[in-house]
């Protein structure tokens, strides 16, 4: 059994005569992250404990209601409407935006004046918040003053329903969207692709093989890992897209768009019952929790496979 | 003898102005001096003419006013966010009177009643219009009427609802103004077209949101005789599937189906009225004042396309003679009961509801409905609003049926929120309205489930 004089001692070292300032160094380099951590898991934590409550703002006092908002909201129907829409807009728009990206990003490969051009005009959308693009987006499909109605005219087409009909509201919504995030996936995707090695082409050249072939087995397995950031940030907002919808429709028409970022919004703060907001908040999170690990793991994964680790 | 009464009648009139104006003078529209209060105030005319108007206040009290302007689509989003904070970061918000019962039931919102006590002399409560005045008084307790209880806020203006139209369409089309319901619904189909390809008869309404609800919607609702709730057993229950109000709301999809705008379903008070204004549709259901904005011919040229177009007629009813229903709006001030600046915000708050900025802001600006008594009578008001042909006689028909036909509650947003979403998914889907208000009022009726009218 070690003794007081003999707790410091390991390896040889005798830690006890290493000065108290530099034995706390460690401490003090994970200390920023600890309390970055204790600050995220604080409002998550209320927001766990606040679920399993009556909090309202219209409410003065508060009592514990166990899982009954929770209970609730799995028992409503609204709710598997709500996550039909948070998964349908997401996939819609992180698959609509990966495939035109990367082709758009292929296309400008080539380093001329015009993709140079073309390159900068790309990135204008990124410049523009979200919220003024849904602004400028529904100047331009009003169907009394919009240029893309006059446009339309032209066309022959008068008063096309853009997001006033459930038809088309969430091709509306997504083609927003597309408008102003495809180029994030442009410029992931022209990253990765200048920053490809030039020696497995030229290999592939001198054996003959062909683009498709060299495309195939070469460029893209290659790509893939950067293609994999720009879906994993892609898909995470796309999940929890508000601004676009809010802006646009409120959800509407009808519930055609009421994803769980909406109707959370709207039974937390319009109905001031935020106690009942909080599961559908939760259940968002979980899933682009999930979602985003996934993705993060496959792109480790291949990250390796490119770099021939595995 | 009277002669001596004459002159002590002289003497005493004199001795009251001078007393009056001395204590005008005495008012310390300084006391406040060097505090700062936040005003959140939505895109409106009446904004405008605060806004204009800033500055002078600033001059006279020494307090620094800072402010927001934001669309009515966002406008209560916002301010339930910086009321329920209760930090006081807004001081002053406009807001109507449904939003007030919402925020008053959450103890958000000052009463104003011991405010009242201290106005300045000249502030002549009496002048407002006491319709408007009362519209905004609530007790607290769902289901009374509004006109008892705390005042809530104060009025800055007020609207009423009718039909704008545009006189070139029925000139044109040769039809004549609408009277009934069925005379409505046929003269918005007749006019599908009538200014080219994409034009149409009759805009309102149709957004997701209360804004759809409480302009023509709730008018024509009362006049079919449906209520919202009624009161059973200490609790409220909703009566959206009564017999009334589905026959009301079969007729309105009708009307919206048949001749109302393509995109309805996105339309709030300025894209049906920019539709008027750009002779896009031919009539609009909606405040009286939306359909002005787009008429006036001020200095700097027209408001709109057709400006000049346009005139007004009373809503529509079921058979000529019957009293037209409106409901009522009032855009009013309330103060925050977190406030930290309480009583510089009532020196705000007078300012802008006395006479002298009511006389301004409708005479020399454009903020319509005046909510005091002396501006309706003044001559000089009566000549500017004679080129918008039919509104006054309008507003004289009107008047008198005119309320708030909302059943005060605190569930004022829950319940209008989801009314729009069924009313979109109605006129969209053509689906069963019998089956749909069921379904509404069962929604609504859990809404208010948790209201019982005994504890109050």
């Amino acid at each position: 059994m070690a003794t007081p004089d003999h707790i410091g001692v390991q390896d040889g070292i005798n830690y006890n005569e290493i000065p108290a300032k530099i034995r706390r160094r460690p401490y003090y380099v994970v200390l920023p992250g600890l309390i970055i951590l204790i600050g995220i898991m604080i409002p998550f934590v209320t927001a766990i404990a606040l679920s399993c409550t009556n909090y309202s703002f219209k409410l003065p006092t508060t009592k514990f209601v166990f899982l009954k908002n929770w209970i609730a909201m799995f028992s409503n129907k609204d709710f598997y409407h709500a996550l039909s829409v948070t998964l349908r807009y997401a996939i819609y728009c992180t698959g609509i935006q990966m495939i035109l990206g990367t082709i758009v990003a292929f296309l400008l490969k080539a380093d001329n004046w015009f993709t140079r051009i073309l390159k900068v005009l790309f990135t204008f959308p990124l410049m523009v918040a979200p919220a003024i693009a849904v602004l400028v987006w529904q100047l331009m499909t009003s169907n009394s003053v919009g240029v893309l109605e006059k446009f339309l005219n032209l066309l022959g087409v008068f008063n096309f329903p853009w997001a006033a009909s459930k038809q088309t509201a969430m091709f509306t919504v997504v083609l927003i969207d597309t408008w102003v995030n495809m180029p994030f996936v442009i410029l992931l995707v022209s990253a990765g692709i200048n920053s490809l090695p030039k020696s497995p082409f030229e290999a592939a050249q001198v054996d003959g093989a062909g683009t498709w072939f060299t495309f195939k087995t070469l460029t893209f397995p290659m790509l893939k890992p950067f293609m994999y950031i720009a879906l994993l940030f892609r898909l995470m907002a796309a999940l929890q897209e508000f601004g676009i919808i809010f802006a646009l429709t409120k959800g509407g028409p009808g519930d055609t768009l009421m994803n769980i970022s909406l109707t959370a919004y709207l039974t937390g703060f319009t109905y001031q019952s935020l106690a009942k907001a909080l599961p559908y908040l939760l259940v968002l999170w979980t899933i682009v929790n999930v979602s985003a690990r996934l993705i993060v793991n496959r792109q480790r994964q291949l990250t390796k496979q490119a770099a021939g680790i595995q | 003898m009277k002669k001596f009464l004459a002159v002590l009648l002289a003497v005493a009139m004199v001795a009251s102005l001078g007393i009056s104006a001395f204590a005008d003078d005495e008012y310390d529209w300084k006391a406040y001096e060097g505090e700062t209060i936040q005003v959140a105030l939505v895109q409106h005319t009446t904004s405008s003419a605060i806004e204009s108007k800033i500055a002078e206040f600033t001059e006279k009290t020494g307090i620094n006013v800072e402010y927001s302007i934001t669309p009515e689509a966002n406008y209560f989003d916002k301010v339930s966010a910086a009321l329920s904070s209760k930090t006081g970061s807004i001081d002053l918000f406009m807001s109507g009177a449904y939003q007030l019962w919402d925020y008053s039931a959450a103890g958000y919102v000052e009463d104003l009643t011991p405010y009242l006590e201290k106005t300045f002399p000249g502030y002549d409560f009496e002048d407002l219009v006491q319709s408007a005045v009362n519209a905004l008084k609530w007790d607290g307790v769902p289901g009374h009427a509004v006109g008892e209880g705390a005042q809530l806020g104060l009025p800055l203006c007020f609207e009423i609802y009718s039909l704008a139209y545009n006189k070139r369409a029925f000139e044109e089309k040769g039809l004549e103004v609408p009277k009934t319901y069925d005379e409505l619904v046929a003269v918005s189909e007749a006019l599908k077209g009538w200014n080219g390809d994409g034009s149409y008869g009759l805009a309102v309404r149709g957004a997701r949101d209360w804004g759809t609800i409480h302009p023509g919607y709730m008018s024509f609702f009362t006049a079919f005789g449906a209520k919202d709730f009624a009161i059973e057993d200490n609790k409220l229950v909703s009566k959206l599937d009564s017999p009334e109000a589905i026959a009301m709301t079969e007729w309105f999809v009708d009307l919206v189906q048949r001749g109302g705008a393509p995109s309805w379903a996105n339309y709030t008070w300025y894209e049906a009225g920019a539709d008027l204004g750009a002779g896009k549709a031919a009539m609009l259901i909606d405040a009286d004042n939306n359909g002005i904005t787009q008429n006036w011919i001020k200095e700097d040229g027209p408001a709109s396309a057709e400006a000049g177009n346009i005139a007004w007629a009373p809503l529509p009813v079921a058979k000529e003679g019957d009293t037209v229903y409106s409901n009522y709006w009032t855009w009013s001030m309330g103060m925050n009961a977190n406030s930290d600046a309480k009583d510089a915000a009532w020196l705000f708050l007078q300012y802008f509801t006395s006479k002298e900025f009511c006389t301004y802001g409708s005479i020399e600006n454009y903020n319509m409905d005046p909510i005091r008594t002396s501006v309706w009578e003044d001559p000089a008001f009566l000549a500017k609003m004679e080129q918008h042909e039919g509104y006054i006689d309008t507003f004289n028909a009107t008047i008198d049926g005119t309320s708030i036909y909302f059943t005060p509650q605190p569930e004022f947003f829950v319940t209008t929120t989801e009314w729009a979403a069924t009313l979109q998914d109605l006129v969209l889907d053509d689906g069963d309205v019998a089956e749909a208000m069921t379904a509404l009022a069962a929604t609504v009726n859990e809404a208010v489930d948790y209201i019982d009218l005994a504890d109050y």
